[in-house]
């Protein structure tokens, strides 16, 4: 109270209570109809202002600049640019790649997202069973999600290969001819999702956390009731975990719809080589449009069609777990 | 009464083996060989996982042992044992270089960004002010911004600040605080007793005084949950490097472009001899120091991602 008096802070409870304060014993209140203690609100300010100063320039700034180029040809050597009306946006419709890069992009994240979901979750609910001893398999089971991304594409590249991989060698001992991951069209985007499967323990994590706050006894009335494994799944898990559901699936379609490290260290590392069509991601022919062609107005328009895809594709996301998604506070 | 309890039994069997186990302890046999089949099953299932997860690893450190001609043989135990690659790859790659850049970098970018973002999330929990609840908005609302979005207008921006050619790209960034990281130091300082704060203002401590004395030592776990976070990301920071160091010099590079640089310099389509077991030596050199921050920092790493989750 003391401290209050002297209007020297902004009490944290109430900042925690996620409101700003109406009013406070002390000078604070006494004029009404200012709210804010003006050295309070300053220093505020200044501890803030890293971050003003570098959502100015690195995430405004740098959007509006990136919403100015694609309208222009820039060059470069010279640093400027030239106006180009809509013609970037224009060859986004005309250039075949664009179409290509975008559709294999979709695809594997179709494929990808509710594999990652399916098994990070099983695997989490394998480990909530345990209870002790889980700890090991937990650690096992994040190592891959450690691994640098090179590190883990060096190993696949060659577990991968198609005549002399470790992968084709284990299923033809169950006489299953593999198939030529790496060249094959079709089996491109099956190959990244299987190293990205591999490193699938950050999403368990956080089902594992989830899992752990369903409480016990809505289990144990469910039995009583006779509802089976399958019953008690479906009635109880996915509702009490759906929150995590849904972050899960939001993030990882976002990271999905920008994949670039496995793709582009599988197949388009080597610029002396040719691969196959169908590796041809969004985000691995955005970079090559920006940093290998140099055409910097024509990544960013295509930046910002990627940037609105995503962002439909979240909004229909967060309506549909509208309908869905089980909060606590709606109880 | 004694078919009720055998019902319960029966069902709660997923929900908690072992609690089951011993409420049917003096059931019937047949529900208790179940359950021990139950176990084992699932036994069997996490250790297959688990060794499905490990095998990667286990064929990298073998690859690394092996000589050229018998990388790609699949064998977990070498043929030929060849130690000596650990000591040939330091000279076939420039490998000190690399890890001392990607030191470096990570040091600067870690301590960057887990001390900015201290500071605005103690700003954003501590003080009141205009705004602030529609800029903390701003700041959870960048989280969801994909970085390809950002990416070429960022090179654009360090290229105009002349930065292009250093290592600055890599971490400058990290000065201004990071989203998430700035959500989570908050909740943080927001679960600290206000009483402290209120005490240590009586004694005339100014607000960098309640940051620096308070809030900062108390904040050691997070601050190491942000450290460490920040430490991987930029030590696997491999697009980074590829946009800002790969028109640099090689010695310049950090770990992850070195071994990209390797696998494509070795590979016979370039000139090179296949030499693969060097940038196995690599991988597993770069994978290593990961392994043994997990090691230690396990319990940080882990947290720091149930986070993540819990604020969706």
């Amino acid at each position: 109270m003391v401290a209050r008096a002297d209007a020297g802070a902004a009490p944290l409870d109430r900042a925690r209570a996620g409101r700003a304060p109406e009013s406070g014993p002390g000078p604070a209140r006494q004029r009404k109809n200012r709210k804010y203690n003006r050295r309070e609100a300053l220093a505020g300010y200044l501890f803030i202002s890293p971050w003003i100063v570098g959502f100015l320039v690195f995430t405004a700034g740098a959007m509006i600049y990136s919403l100015v180029i694609s309208f222009s040809n820039y060059n470069l050597a010279t640093n400027s640019g030239t106006p180009a009306g809509f013609g970037n946006y224009a060859e986004l419709f005309d250039d075949p790649k664009v179409a290509l890069s975008l559709g294999n992009t979709l695809f594997y994240a179709v494929l990808a997202v509710p594999l990652e979901i399916i098994v990070a979750l099983s695997l989490a609910m394998l480990l909530a069973k345990v209870g002790r001893g889980a700890g090991i398999f937990r650690t096992i089971y994040y190592l891959p999600k450690m691994t640098p991304s090179v590190a883990t594409a060096s190993v696949f590249l060659l577990l991968l290969n198609g005549n002399t991989g470790a992968i084709n060698n284990a299923l033809r001992f169950f006489g299953i001819p593999g198939p030529q991951w790496l060249i094959d069209p079709n089996w491109v985007k099956p190959s990244i999702v299987l190293m990205t499967l591999w490193g699938v323990s950050g999403t368990m994590v956080i089902f594992l956390a989830a899992l752990k706050n369903v409480p016990r006894e809505l289990y144990e009335v469910a039995s009583i009731d006779g509802a089976g494994a399958v019953r008690r799944f479906f009635s109880i898990t996915v509702p009490m975990i759906s929150g995590a559901i849904f972050f899960n699936v939001i993030v990882l379609t976002i990271a999905a719809l920008q994949v670039f490290d496995q793709a582009y260290l599988l197949f388009w590392r080597d610029q002396t080589s040719s691969s196959p069509a169908a590796s041809l991601f969004y985000g691995v022919y955005l970079f090559q449009q920006a940093f290998r062609q140099f055409d910097f107005g024509f990544a960013s328009a295509m930046a910002w069609l990627l940037f609105v895809i995503i962002l439909l594709i979240t909004l229909v996301q967060v309506k549909l777990s509208n309908r869905f998604v089980y909060y606590e506070a709606d109880r | 009464m004694s078919a009720t309890t055998q019902r319960a039994g029966v069902v709660s069997f997923d929900a908690e083996m072992t609690d089951a186990a011993t409420r049917t302890a003096n059931g019937d046999r047949w529900y208790r060989i179940r359950s021990r089949i139950g176990k084992t099953v699932l036994a069997v299932v996490l250790v297959g996982f688990a060794l499905l997860f490990l095998y990667p690893f286990a064929w990298l450190l073998a690859a690394s042992l092996k000589p050229r001609g018998e990388v790609f043989d699949n064998a977990l135990i070498p043929e030929t044992f060849v130690p000596h690659n650990y000591v040939e790859v330091w000279n076939q790659l420039p490998l000190l270089p690399w890890i001392g850049n990607s030191i470096l970098i990570a040091l600067l970018a870690a301590t960057f960004v887990a001390v900015s973002s201290s500071m605005v999330a103690f700003g954003f929990a501590y003080f009141s002010f205009p705004g602030r609840k529609i800029l903390f908005g701003l700041v959870l609302a960048t989280m969801m911004l994909p970085g390809a979005v950002t990416m070429v207008p960022q090179y654009l921006i360090w290229k105009d600040l002349g930065a292009l050619g250093t290592w600055i790209p890599l971490f400058g960034a990290n000065l201004f605080g990071s989203a998430f990281y700035i959500f989570l130091q908050r909740q943080f300082f927001l679960g600290l007793p206000r009483e402290l704060f209120e005490a240590a203002r009586l004694d005339g401590a100014s607000y960098w005084g309640l940051f620096t004395r308070i809030a900062m030592p108390l904040s050691i776990p997070s601050f190491v949950i942000i450290f460490l976070f920040e430490f991987q990301a930029s030590w696997n920071n491999f697009q980074g490097a590829l946009i800002y160091l790969s028109a640099g010099s090689v010695s310049d590079y950090t770990v992850p472009l070195g071994i990209s640089y390797a696998m494509t310099t070795f590979s016979p389509t370039n000139g090179g001899h296949g030499d693969y077991q060097y940038v196995m030596v690599a991988s597993l050199l770069v994978t290593l120091p990961m392994l043994i921050l997990f090691a230690f920092g396990q319990r940080y790493f882990i947290e720091g991602v149930a986070t993540q989750g819990r604020k969706g």
